[in-house]
């Protein structure tokens, strides 16, 4: 009975929404940004510490959905080591393949679980809220909305 | 009232000539149903269950008739034509206004100003008696349970009159608490600004007393009557109340129509909210003369198909014997809430004695937002999120909840399926 919601409900998202592995404030980060999801109230903060010009460390507190969080600690394991420009690149990449559902886009690969969204339209800005935020973050700016499919 | 009503005598009669017919019938939710074609309709495959009347409720065959007749053979401009046309538009504009005053109970027709919805209502009022009346340093009064539409525009009138918005407790039922609520009100207090029905809670607000307690102060009331509609009967003359507001669509009627209620010596010495067409009776570049209330208040050409649809749903209303519906309503709400109390880890949000269709809810470790989508595919629609209510949300500590709303329509066998649905969802999330 479950076919369909599996498709983006998978165990991968299940786990880390209920124990995500980042799902802390930073003691120490030099950028933080809010992300706000104005029509459900959902809020992800993401701290952020950066060395030699690459992500080190990336940690986040979310009052959000299964998607929301999954997303979040996802992205984590997949931002931490690489540079701003490349996560922009990462994150341009990942808010199309919640719209879409596909991605060529190597970088991604784990976070593929992710793609069931784009069957979920009202669904897709869980997804990305934590990038957006994370965006914010390397901005420079203290907050980032997710943006509208 | 009290107690379960079976075989009441009631007439399903709607708009005049609507599907279904005027005759006397039991209360029947069968022939309820089927004035609801929507209903029949199928998601994901899954037989839709209809669970979100508090966002917008559906429309009966009757009101989707009243209009599509209005557009096929009445349709001019209201107020301004000579033509035949324009006599028959205006006929049934007018006609909606009387059938407003009846269903609020208001002792004059030109006390219905005819606005977009709820929303446009407070902000009239606000923009309108408030900045007349409220000055620097006055305050206005709300409630913790109030939606968005009746806080964001009595903050923006405080903010441009550098006037005081206070706002009333409520306890962790969900319920007004009176006696603070009687201490906040003072001799600065300008006006109190209040919902009948909470969208979130489902709380009755007792509304008399509140409106003893304002005017015995000297402050006027606003009653927001979005939720209370469709499911309470209202009689503005015995609530006392100054102003009332309700939308169309959360009532079986169309949505870009909805009513404002104020009492005439109010809206006479108010000034306009909006400049325009038909709110003026002579126009020279020197001078405007305003029209009287309640055309005053409406500039511009009206929603002319909203106002006659809306008129078709008071009609659908007053069709169905109110102590029957009610008691249907009563006992849905009930089962529903018995039902809901055992699934396991799950808490109703707003336990009011006096409650409405509304039934919010937590469940521990799943985020609402994720109960909806499932519940979704399996055709079951309910509301989850904030509700536009986030100062409640904070009071209450909770970021969102899912909410299951009931219309007339609804059903214990609607019950079971969001229970049955709510299993999966536990199974899923285990």
């Amino acid at each position: 009975m479950f076919e369909d919601l599996r498709d983006l409900y998978q165990e991968v998202i299940l786990d880390r929404g209920r124990k995500p592995h980042h799902g802390r404030r930073l003691e120490t980060f030099d950028a933080q940004a809010k992300g706000d999801n104005p029509m459900c109230g959902d809020r992800v903060t993401v701290f952020l510490r950066r060395d030699d010009g690459r992500v080190q460390e990336l940690g986040f507190e979310a009052r959000g959905c299964a998607i929301s969080v999954a997303s979040a600690d996802l992205m984590a394991d997949a931002v931490i080591g690489h540079t701003p420009d490349e996560i922009r690149a990462m994150a341009e990449s990942f808010v199309d393949m919640a719209r879409t559902g596909v991605s060529d886009d190597a970088a991604l690969e784990t976070l593929r679980p992710l793609a069931g969204v784009h069957d979920y339209p009202s669904r897709v800005k869980c997804a990305t809220l934590p990038w957006a935020a994370l965006q914010a973050a390397l901005d420079g700016a203290a907050e980032g909305v997710a943006t509208s499919e | 009232m009290t107690g379960v009503q079976t075989g009441s005598v009631t007439s399903l009669g709607l708009a005049d000539g609507q599907v279904g017919g005027n005759d006397v019938a039991d209360f029947n939710i069968e022939r309820v149903c089927q004035n609801f074609p929507i209903l029949r309709e199928k998601v994901y495959g899954k037989q839709l269950v209809y669970l979100d009347s508090a966002a917008t409720s559906q429309k009966p065959q009757g009101v989707i008739d009243a209009m599509s007749r209005f557009l096929l053979k009445k349709n001019a401009n209201v107020h301004r034509g000579v033509h035949h046309l324009a006599e028959r538009a205006t006929e049934a504009y007018e006609g909606a206004r009387v059938k407003a005053q009846r269903f609020l109970n208001a002792e004059h027709a030109n006390e219905i100003v005819f606005v977009r919805g709820a929303t446009e209502a407070i902000n009239l009022v606000a923009q309108s008696y408030g900045k007349k009346h409220v000055g620097e340093e006055d305050e206005v009064l709300i409630t913790a349970m109030e939606h968005h539409s009746n806080i964001v525009p009595w903050q923006m009138l405080c903010e441009q009159k550098n006037a005081r918005l206070r706002v009333a407790p409520i306890n962790d039922n969900g319920e007004l608490l009176l006696d603070e609520f009687e201490r906040l009100i003072g001799r600065k207090t300008k006006l109190v600004a209040v919902t009948h029905v909470s969208n979130v809670l489902g709380t009755i607000n007792p509304i008399r007393h509140i409106v003893e307690m304002a005017h015995a102060r000297g402050a006027r009331v606003l009653v927001d009557g979005a939720q209370a509609v469709p499911h309470l009967k209202i009689d503005v003359q015995a609530l006392g109340c100054d102003f009332y507001v309700f939308s169309g669509h959360k009532m079986y009627g169309p949505t870009g129509i909805g009513v404002l209620y104020g009492r005439s010596e109010l809206l006479e010495e108010m000034p306009p909210y909006q400049g325009g067409g038909d709110m003026i009776l002579s126009v020279s570049f020197e001078k405007t003369v305003y029209n009287v209330p309640p055309y005053k208040f409406e500039a511009g050409t009206p929603n002319m198909a909203g106002a006659v649809g809306l008129g078709a749903a008071i009609d659908f209303l007053a069709g169905l014997e109110h102590e029957a519906l009610a008691a249907h309503e009563k006992e849905v709400l009930a089962y529903g809430t018995r039902m809901l109390s055992a699934v396991p880890g799950l808490r109703l949000v707003g336990t009011a004695h006096a409650k409405a269709s509304v039934l919010s809810f937590v469940l521990d470790g799943v985020h609402p937002h994720d109960i909806g989508t499932i519940l979704d595919r399996e055709g079951v629609a309910i509301r989850t999120g904030h509700h536009c209510a986030q100062p409640l949300m904070s009071r209450l500590d909770i970021p969102a909840t899912a909410r299951a709303s009931l219309g007339c329509y609804n059903t214990r066998q609607d019950i079971d399926a969001l229970v049955a649905g709510l299993d999966q969802v536990r199974e899923l999330f285990q």
